[in-house]
């Protein structure tokens, strides 16, 4: 008997069992289950959730990949152990196994308590509610490490991923009935409760808060943080840098590449929407562009705080900080985003917009996707409910030419009525 | 003149086995059935006891709402068997046909003369009325009400379905005697919606609007035309008739016979050699389908096409309405990481390493496999890319399932009827029951409306 109908009687034998869901979880992960169509359509598409998911995951593997060579080297770039890479994004000096070993060491630990942490919670509830476990949380937890600097302490993800998967989630009913995104959510979450491990000048760069206030003191500022506080000419970051994500920051957000990479993927596998990238990039350019020509018509004197980041060419905010993360692979997520075509649009833009927004004119963390994103999410509803009520506007305009018969009955009746 | 209506969204799911174009007679049945669940929202009250001998076209129920609206039988012999299911709710009635059949002779009316009382009084008689349908709640029309236009596809474009052109050949006499008659009964128009290219026996046929529409299923279903023709308004009220089923009016209008013969489609890749077999109402499949023969034991057998059919099984009876069976193969076994692994036998609407968008035109072999759980509304955008009608599809679907009776009004159910839900069913990746997330919706709003 093979291993298929061992877990195919198994499967029988245990149905009413209390961790049933939790077998299946498993199950269906290794075989598409045997589940036929009843009526309605006898046939079904080739996708499912698990796939949708999956592709999602896939895409974010080499940002993840890259966030280990990362760590690595902004360590010991740090530490004056290397000297800053400079040729084009296939430098050696990056891709060494020195750096990936030390990123594999920190992030791992991340991942693993991600997942853990989320899907232990995800299978207490759908054992509680005796519900199939559903895909939702495999791309959560994935997202939460990359989003996150690389020296935050485990335990504060724990807490962090049960606060986002409890309330952010699971109050609402779980998969597909969220207000706002999980990922986003845990993030917010350790931002508000635990603002010294998400800000500053010594969380993104590992060993950073090991040595603060010793002689071998490191520190690492995101190219926002210089910007932020007007230290641009310290920052010594190129272009090429940024883009290619040679800069120190959340695990997974400094690679623009493989972000956008990532994203055409999303958009060519028609995962993801691409209104919602687009419409979101143009909003970030559209109030960059704003403020850069505010700067220009000299409205904005130059020993103002909010100088540098105003001042800041308009498409660079696409490269730093984690705009472009949080375009690609947060603002898409289809749960809290907007549901209609239209919709797409004004949220994606009103995304961009507003997280530009933010960065600037936030004085005490210089950044704004997360907070931009997480407004959106709930805004969206109210979008989609203006784009539908064009629908339904139009319907009730169409019912003003409705031709309606009278029943034959009633035509009866009121000849009675006359010949009475 | 014929206005020209293009379709850009849907999905042409093309599958292995259509029928040739070919026709045989299948053998005579011994024992023909009408399926009740085939009359939606109809309580029959029998007239016929069991035992009792009928006529082809003898009434064998009528509706307890309708009295005048009668069902009768497609042919003669023994009403042999009454069905019945929980609380004596009848599902089926089974007649032995005679040898020689006996008809019962109606008197015709005459076509240019008569009035829309005599036509539907000798509709609702004969036992032709059931084959009206209307919208809003896509059930049988109600002979009460002047519905503002008719609306006639003669277009395939549903997987495996019968051809209508072919089927149709050299009935044109019954369809515009049938077109006749329904021309009395509206003041509007009778939209006939055919296909750009194909002969059509409609072209030339008086007192219709002919429209030319082309594109992707769903081009071909009624109510995608509606949508895009003149759509339902609330209080407005449309009929529909499948093709087929207008020539049964037709032949009934000119001879006073009801003829339940017509020419079906025995699909799917199950079938060894799928073709077209004349029939009648109610035969058993079993007649037809061994004739063109099986390759495997196990299979699905359905009542009408994929998308929009009702299962049956080899003991089973024709469809009222029916002029397609398909049998595709189950799919009940476990596929290894067949959630991540490619995908080039299946058909999708996405490019997650699945691959039908490299081959548009290949021809796939599905089975009834569900390729995934049943899971919540997650993905956005999805079903728009199928779906024609100027309706929130998703939106539409959330309404219903929380019975919010004013967003359902609003968001246009009247218009739609299950079959308009159909692609939007087989793309869900979260395996929702579109169609009967919508079959539900309508009764309750036509319970809630009266």
């Amino acid at each position: 008997m093979g291993l298929k109908e061992k877990l195919h009687t198994f499967r029988i034998k245990n149905q009413d069992k209390k961790w049933f869901p939790v077998f299946s979880g498993f199950h269906t992960f290794l075989f598409t289950p045997n589940e036929t169509t009843h009526n309605g359509t006898h046939i079904k598409g080739a996708d499912d959730l698990k796939r949708t998911m999956n592709t999602v995951v896939m895409s974010l593997v080499p940002c993840l990949i890259f966030g280990m060579f990362n760590t690595g080297y902004q360590h010991y770039l740090a530490l004056g152990e290397i000297e800053p890479v400079a040729n084009g994004f296939f430098s050696a000096g990056f891709w060494a196994m020195d750096n990936f070993l030390l990123g594999l060491w920190k992030v791992l630990p991340l991942v693993i308590v991600s997942y853990g942490v989320g899907l232990a919670i995800e299978f207490l509830f759908c054992v509680i509610k005796k519900h199939e476990i559903e895909e939702g949380y495999l791309v959560t937890g994935m997202l939460v490490p990359l989003i996150v600097p690389v020296d935050l302490p485990l335990w504060m993800l724990a807490v962090a991923v049960a606060f986002g998967v409890v309330i952010g989630k699971e109050v609402f009913g779980g998969t597909g009935m969220n207000i706002l995104n999980p990922a986003l959510t845990i993030r917010a979450f350790l931002f508000f409760a635990y603002p010294t491990w998400m800000s500053g000048d010594k969380v993104w760069v590992h060993g950073a808060v090991d040595t603060a206030g010793t002689a071998d003191a490191i520190s690492g500022e995101t190219v926002l943080g210089f910007l932020a506080q007007g230290r641009t000419a310290e920052m010594g970051y190129s272009l090429s840098d940024m883009f290619f994500g040679f800069i120190p920051g959340s695990i997974g957000e400094t690679s623009t590449l493989l972000i956008l990479l990532g994203g055409l993927f999303l958009v060519f596998s028609k995962i993801a929407s691409w209104r919602i990238m687009l419409s979101a990039v143009l909003g970030a350019l559209a109030m960059g562009l704003i403020f850069n020509s505010v700067v220009d018509a000299g409205w904005i004197p130059e020993y103002s705080k909010f100088y540098t980041l105003m001042s800041f060419e308009y498409w660079q905010h696409l490269l730093v900080g984690g705009l472009a993360f949080g375009i690609v692979f947060m603002a898409t997520d289809p749960v809290t985003g907007s549901q209609t075509n239209q919709g797409k649009w004004i949220y994606g833009f009103l995304i961009g917009f507003l997280s530009v927004m933010i960065r600037v004119f936030n004085p005490g963390y210089p950044e704004g996707v997360f907070l931009a994103i997480l407004l959106m999410n709930v805004f969206a509803p109210t979008i989609d409910h203006y784009v539908v009520r064009g629908n339904i506007k139009k319907r009730l305009k169409r019912l003003k030419t409705a031709t309606i018969y009278p029943k034959a009955s009633d035509e009866v009746d009121a000849l009675k009525t006359e010949t009475a | 003149m014929s206005k020209d209506i293009r379709i850009k969204k849907g999905l042409n799911i093309n599958l292995v086995g259509a029928a040739e174009q070919t026709t045989s007679k299948a053998v005579l049945s011994n024992v023909y059935a009408l399926n009740l669940d085939d009359f939606h929202g109809i309580t029959p009250k029998m007239l016929v006891k069991q035992g009792e001998e009928v006529k082809a076209g003898e009434p064998l129920f009528y509706n307890k709402n309708k009295e005048e609206m009668h069902f009768v039988s497609p042919v003669s012999g023994e009403l042999v068997e009454v069905v019945r299911g929980a609380r004596r709710r009848i599902l089926t009635l089974k007649v032995l046909a005679d040898k020689t059949q006996q008809y019962v002779q109606n008197k015709v009316p005459d076509l240019d003369a008569a009035d829309a009382a005599t036509i539907k009084t000798f509709l609702l008689q004969c036992g032709g009325w059931p084959f009206i349908k209307q919208r809003p709640f896509d059930v049988i029309a109600d002979p009460d009400v002047t519905p503002k236009a008719i609306f006639i596809s003669g277009y395939t474009s549903a997987p495996l379905a019968a051809e209508v052109n072919y089927v149709l050949r050299g009935k044109e006499q019954e369809l515009q005697a049938a077109i006749m008659a329904l021309s009395k009964l509206t003041p509007g128009k009778i939209h006939v919606t055919i296909g750009q290219t194909g002969i059509s026996p409609f072209t030339d046929l008086e007192g219709i609007e002919l429209h030319r529409i082309s594109g992707p299923h769903p081009a071909g279903l009624v109510g995608t035309q509606i949508n895009s023709i003149d759509p339902v308004n609330k209080g407005e009220s449309v009929w529909t008739i499948s093709p087929q089923d207008l020539v049964m009016l037709g032949e009934l209008l000119l001879t006073g016979k009801f003829n339940a013969e017509r020419t079906i489609a025995l699909a799917g890749s199950v079938i060894k050699s799928p073709q077209y077999y004349t029939t009648k109402i109610g035969a058993e499949i079993s007649t037809f389908l061994y004739a063109s023969g099986v390759k495997e034991d196990r299979f699905r057998l359905i009542n009408g096409d994929v998308l929009t059919g009702t299962r049956t099984n080899t003991e089973g009876y024709l469809g009222f309405y029916n002029n397609t069976v398909t049998a595709i193969p189950e799919g009940d076994d476990y596929e290894l990481f067949g959630w991540n692994k490619p995908v080039f036998n299946k058909i999708s609407t996405t490019r997650a390493l699945t691959f039908s968008w490299l081959q548009p035109k290949k021809k796939y072999d599905l089975n009834t496999n569900t390729n995934g759980e049943h899971r919540a509304f997650v993905v956005t955008g999805q079903y728009e890319e199928v779906f024609p009608l100027d309706i929130y599809p998703l939106q539409l679907l959330k309404a219903c399932m929380v019975k919010d009776l004013d967003e359902m009004e609003q968001l246009g159910l009247y218009e739609v009827a299950p079959e308009d839900f159909a692609l939007t069913e087989f793309v869900c990746i979260s395996k929702q029951p579109h169609q009967q997330i919508i079959r539900e919706g309508l009764d309750l709003l036509q319970k809630e409306l009266g």
